[in-house]
């Protein structure tokens, strides 16, 4: 296998792709959003359940690459805790670490197996759907959000 | 050395094979590397790589005698004119249309068949109906609802079968009285499939009804013959036939052109212009407003000229042996499920792959150097028919050979062995 390829597919990005946690409905969310990427068709749906500003609860439900469904169930793991207003700055530091600057950032923690990404510039949009969604959940938008008009 | 091909007509003859390692010389762009590996170009459904002659063809225009085509009586614009033309005599030819009247330029398939369906369609009135098919590509689907469904007139689709084949007992049922235009692909972007053509236009025209044959896969492929097909409107792109991007092609039988209001307004397509009104040029004109793409179609024109020079029908051969090994290693690679299995089949090898999604795939071929479209291919509703998001899809070209097959599956042997 090449070095990139190795990279982009870790083997925590693999297994999370094969059995993503957080997988399922939340009956009792307060917030949800859909996302959709137009161009491979990845689809998922976001569940929040958000109790005085902090993320009690987050999950997820959808189908697509492995990049996109391991982003989604990574990020619900680490959303889970969290103030709502700390998602914005991960996923600023996220999005920072995909497009290379930095490459690697330690404050990601779990999620900086993601950062072989930024050698694969057609993937962003994979690993940032379910950010993308994210933020629409938290803004509470009713429009299913696509990579297609947010990059 | 000889190889057998089953015509269309079912007449088996023999037909020279094609020496493809010389025709690969032909093509600059075979040369390249990508990500360290030989490229492996297999998206040519999606667009075809150029040979010298086409990129010469337009370096030669730009660099010689470029100039506008039509209006000016100095040398060079004689010159542009007298090329651009004589490219349209080309296309007539190739086609084997009868007028060059009948032969309009276009930005490509998609520009064609929405000239058609805002000029054509204005004919059309609330309860009449369109019938197109479950493969199209969404620029056979899109003009009509956007153009046709305003008016009250209905779209009825003809399903396919598991193998992707359309299922011709429902065709003739759907036919009806009020069925004014039957639009459909000659071959599936997605599927590969080849449809039974000139049946079909019998059938249509039996029940009244014109026929738009989509040719934007088919051209690159097989011989068209328009006039033996009897179809009312034919439209191909210009670069998926190794010509360049922005020129394409509508033919369409002379009186249907004669009776359509025109598409665009403007430059070129005129005959006298007041503001009381003005007087439309003669044909194709009409149907060209403004200034073309003047080096597309003398590019289209070498494209033409090169593919006719290798021959279609040895073109055909060769892709159909290609088609035939890759569709075996295929059927032999475990997990690999093929999306499109009809009898009569393109060079177009669409599959998932058991728990890999086509998207991984598509990026694992690549740093292998293996170029493959991933996707819905634009033909969303084929992907519904299927129950899957996208497929991966390979490609076949004149110059495209075996060890390319193998690469092909080396790559997915990775992309295996990563997910495994
Ligand atoms: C079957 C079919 N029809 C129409 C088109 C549209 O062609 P273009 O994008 O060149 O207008 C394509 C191209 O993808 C196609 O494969």
């Amino acid at each position: 296998m090449t070095a990139d390829l190795r990279d982009l597919y870790q083997e925590v990005v693999v297994d999370h792709s094969r059995r993503p946690r957080n997988f399922g409905p939340l009956p009792d969310a307060s917030h949800q959003a859909e996302g959709f990427n137009p161009l491979c068709g990845d689809r998922l749906n976001l569940y929040l359940k958000v109790v005085d500003g902090f993320i009690e609860d987050a999950r997820f439900e959808g189908s697509g690459c492995a990049i996109s469904m391991a982003s989604a169930s990574l990020m619900t793991e680490a959303m889970k805790g969290r103030r709502t207003t700390d998602a914005e700055a991960l996923f600023s530091d996220f999005h920072a670490m995909l497009t290379g600057n930095p490459k690697t950032n330690p404050a990601l923690g779990k999620l900086e197996v993601f950062a072989g990404v930024s050698e694969f510039p057609s993937r962003i949009k994979c690993a940032t759907l379910a950010w993308h969604t994210l933020q629409a959940a938290l803004h509470a938008e009713v429009q299913p959000v696509t990579t297609e008009s947010i990059a | 050395m000889l190889s057998d091909v089953t015509a269309m007509n079912g007449v088996a003859r023999q037909v020279p094979a094609l020496d493809v390692m010389r025709r690969r010389q032909d093509f600059p762009i075979l040369r390249r590397e990508v990500n360290r590996h030989d490229l492996v170009y297999l998206d040519n459904a999606a667009t075809s790589q150029k040979p010298w002659s086409v990129i010469e063809a337009e370096r030669h225009y730009y660099a010689d005698y470029n100039a506008n085509i039509h209006r000016g009586i100095h040398r060079l614009s004689q010159e542009a004119t007298d090329a651009y033309e004589a490219a349209r005599d080309k296309v007539r030819e190739f086609i084997n249309a009868p007028r060059r009247e009948e032969i309009v330029f276009t930005r490509g398939s998609t520009e064609a068949i929405n000239l058609v369906a805002s000029s054509y369609g204005q004919h059309l009135q609330a309860g009449d109906e369109i019938l197109i098919t479950e493969m199209e590509h969404h620029s056979n689907i899109v003009p009509w609802q956007l153009y046709c469904q305003p008016s009250g007139a209905v779209l009825r689709v003809v399903p396919i079968n598991d193998a992707g084949e359309l299922v011709v007992e429902q065709f003739k049922s759907l036919l009806g009285p009020r069925t004014r235009l039957v639009a459909l692909t000659h071959m599936s972007n997605a599927l590969g499939s080849i449809n039974p053509v000139k049946a079909l236009v019998d059938l249509a025209h039996r029940a009244g009804a014109v026929v738009l044959v989509d040719g934007a896969q088919a051209v690159a492929h097989l011989p068209v013959d328009v006039t033996d097909l009897d179809c009312d409107f034919y439209v191909f792109s210009g670069h998926k036939l190794y010509g360049p991007t922005g020129i394409g092609v509508l033919f369409a039988k002379f009186s249907l052109l004669e009776a359509m209001p025109p598409y665009q307004g403007g430059g070129d397509m005129i005959k006298s212009v007041s503001f009381a009104g003005s007087t439309w040029n003669e044909l194709p004109y009409k149907f060209e407003a403004g200034t073309p793409n003047i080096a597309g179609g003398i590019g289209l024109g070498a494209a033409i000229d090169y593919v006719r020079s290798v021959g279609m029908d040895v073109i055909a051969a060769h892709e159909a042996e290609l088609l035939a090994y890759a569709t075996a290693r295929a059927e032999a690679f475990p997990g690999l499920s093929l999306i499109g299995t009809a009898c009569d089949k393109g060079a177009i090898l669409s599959f998932t792959l058991a728990g890999i999604h086509p998207h991984d795939v598509g990026t694992i071929l690549d740093t292998q150097g293996v170029a493959v479209r991933t996707g819905h291919h634009c033909a969303m509703p084929v992907m519904d028919r299927y129950g899957v998001p996208a497929t991966v899809r390979a490609s076949f070209a004149l110059y495209n050979t075996r060890q390319e097959v193998d690469a092909l599956f080396r790559g997915l042997a990775k992309a295996r062995e990563i997910f495994e």
